[in-house]
């Protein structure tokens, strides 16, 4: 029986590789969550979307867990496809050991550096999109307390959250700003029973805007201030809609946008290796105004916002980074 | 202060809910003699049941039934395998827990597209809260206005139905022929077989009770608490209520409060998070999310005595044959 299964699956996978060994067509992999997440992967599939919109044709493979990556990474590079775009932090350790075996095959990473010859970095500065939350949650606030809801206790969150701070002082200097992290283990981007609970427990201090910063678990944050009704503030993916005039903005990470540059590049023969940080300044970090939120959002609030994101992008204020500037001043 | 106090203990009771619900459905099942760590397991397979029906119905009503349902499924399942076969109980909830992770983040990726959640729920697809007769005039009495308003007060209806359950469970195992029989049954099953009682029809029973109660937790966790359900949304709670049973030495009452002191935890773990106590500054909050694990090690050990499962707990019952 053993036998008979791995030659069905043998020949299975010749007539596999027969019929897809040509293709040069670029492949995506996206982290766990799968493409329709709603948030972080959602929008890495908006930029293969607009791609394949203008004519092109993008293979896609969903991690179900992170030990998939390895070989999602390796197949899709063995039969020829480039670029091969990797998607998110937890794909870096795969991408670095598949990139050196396939030095013809062009790569790309979002939200972590892959140190090789043939590969492209996306990096965010997540604390730039932060400062520009802070300062509308600062200006919306009526109590003068606003929240934070993290998902993991890493860098990165901390990261936003510091940007948060910043740009909520900006706002009003005497803003307090309340802040937890869910936990110490990926299931902390997953917890929204959780969530809600520690949003509920900041409205009851007195929070009147509360952004999340935890993928799934925000979810759950973002349900219970609606339900208590005070403002959340979305991440990633533009999440205004998920309660219509309850959210007052989204932070977007626009990782469509560095899925669709490296697409793109590729296809006019102009891909080049190296690190791509992305900041407010090249609109890899952006608000949202719709019309979901168009109430909440006072004329003064937009041109603070927007003048912000030029003060940010020409230099003369400077965004606290934990990750490379030490602990958090604010 | 009173006010901090009675926010956390408003707290306590939500979080403690869900525990209390999945612990009561232990109880039934190791009471009758077969111990059940599948509890996580069948709380998120009712949690997704639930999610995906009152989603697609906009009726919590029916979201509950089907995520009970759901959990009666896999209760069953678990009988089967360790009732009828006699196989490893341990093994069997093992089982139930990876097919309930696998199952419903793929059949809900494959139904919702939305990566294993299932969508916001639709007005009427949740339990809201229900405000308690005069609990607005009263919130502005001293005391009394803080525990009726804040905290008896703006539950949702799973919560009040989880306390009944205590008082209900309580009397059903110690006031009814069943509850002797099926207390029986978990202690001497050879002796409740002589009095030509079935085995193997009780343990179905107290299994099915099992799976209705852990029903009623997962259907809280996703259309009471939350507003949907979300991969692996149960995040250990059906464990954590498996220590409480353990701690409650398999008794009503004391699992209530072994739930609530758990409860209670989690509640003061997040209100002190990032909190300076003076004279001891800031404690981790590692140390309050291990704290319900260590204090279960602690009490067992030293202060509450030794708890003593059911004596056929985890052992099939094989009727002799001449």
């Amino acid at each position: 029986m053993l036998r008979f299964t791995s030659g069905v699956i043998a020949a299975v996978c010749a007539v596999f590789v027969a019929t897809t060994a040509s293709v040069a067509e670029p492949a995506i992999v996206y982290s766990v969550g799968g493409k329709f997440d709603g948030s972080f992967n959602e929008s890495a599939f908006a930029g293969v979307k607009r791609f394949r919109d203008q004519g092109g044709a993008v293979r896609e493979f969903e991690l179900d867990r992170d030990s998939q990556s390895l070989q999602a990474l390796r197949n899709f590079a063995s039969r020829g496809a480039s670029p091969v775009i990797a998607i998110g932090f937890n794909q870096a350790n795969a991408l670095g050991q598949v990139a050196p075996k396939f030095p013809e095959t062009d790569f790309a990473i979002v939200d972590m550096v892959v140190d090789q010859p043939n590969v492209r970095s996306y990096v965010f500065k997540e604390q730039e999109g932060a400062y520009i939350g802070g300062l509308l949650a600062g200006m919306a606030s009526k109590s003068g307390t606003i929240g934070f809801v993290g998902g993991m206790d890493i860098p990165i969150i901390h990261r936003f959250l510091c940007g948060y701070k910043q740009g909520a002082q900006a706002a009003r200097a005497d803003i307090r700003v309340l802040s937890n992290m869910t936990g110490d283990t990926p299931a902390a981007f997953a917890d929204p029973v959780r969530g809600g609970e520690l949003a509920i427990g900041q409205i009851n201090q007195g929070a009147d805007v509360i952004i999340q910063a935890a993928g799934g678990t925000g979810i759950g944050v973002l349900q219970a201030a609606a339900d208590k009704g005070v403002l959340g503030m979305g991440t990633d993916s533009n999440q205004n809609g998920l309660h219509p005039g309850k959210v007052l903005t989204s932070i977007r990470k626009r990782v469509d946008n560095a899925v669709y540059d490296s697409l793109q590049a590729a296809k006019d023969g102009t891909f080049e290796p190296g690190i791509k940080v992305l900041g407010v300044a090249d609109g890899g970090m952006d608000w949202v105004l719709d019309e979901n939120n168009k109430d909440l959002i006072t004329p003064e609030m937009k041109a603070a916002a927007n003048a912000a994101v030029a003060a940010i992008s020409d230099g003369s204020v400077k965004v606290h980074d934990v990750v490379t500037d030490g602990a958090c001043p604010f | 202060m009173f006010e901090i106090v009675i926010l956390t203990l408003d707290s306590t009771v939500r979080l403690s809910t869900p525990l209390l619900l999945a612990c009561l459905a232990g109880l039934y099942s190791e009471r009758s003699g077969v111990v059940d760590i599948g509890l996580e397991g069948k709380m998120l397979g009712a949690a997704f049941g639930a999610g995906a029906v009152a989603y697609l119905t906009g009726n919590a009503w029916i979201g509950l039934l089907a995520g009970m349902a759901v959990s009666i499924g896999l209760a069953l399942i678990h009988g089967f395998a360790s009732i009828t076969n006699r196989g490893n109980q341990i093994v069997s909830g093992v089982a139930i827990n990876f097919l309930a992770a696998g199952l419903t983040a793929l059949l809900g990726q494959t139904w919702f597209r939305q990566g294993g959640r299932t969508p916001s729920l639709p007005e009427g697809g949740r339990f809201r809260d229900i405000i308690l007769p005069y609990a607005e005039e009263l919130r502005d009495v001293p005391v009394i206005g803080g525990i009726y308003s804040e905290l008896l007060s703006g539950h949702n209806i799973l919560v009040y139905a989880a306390f009944v359950a205590v008082p209900l469970t309580w009397w059903v195992l110690f006031r009814t022929r069943f509850g002797l029989r099926l207390r029986a049954v978990g202690e001497n099953p050879a002796a409740v077989d002589t009095a030509g009682i079935s085995v193997t029809w009780l343990r179905y029973r107290a299994v099915i009770a099992c799976g209705a109660l852990c029903g009623v937790a997962g259907a809280y966790l996703s259309i009471a608490q939350s507003s949907g359900f979300i991969k692996d949304m149960t995040a250990g709670k059906g464990f954590i209520a498996l220590a409480a049973l353990i701690f409650a030495k398999w008794k009503p009452a004391n699992a209530m409060f072994a739930c609530l002191l758990f409860g209670f935890l989690d509640a003061v773990a997040i209100r002190m998070q990032g909190q300076k106590i003076p004279g001891i500054g800031e404690i981790p909050v590692q140390f309050f999310q291990a704290l319900p694990y260590i204090l279960t090690v602690i009490l067992l050990a030293g202060f509450i005595g030794k708890a003593i499962p059911p004596k056929a707990a985890g052992i099939p019952y094989l009727k002799e044959r001449s």
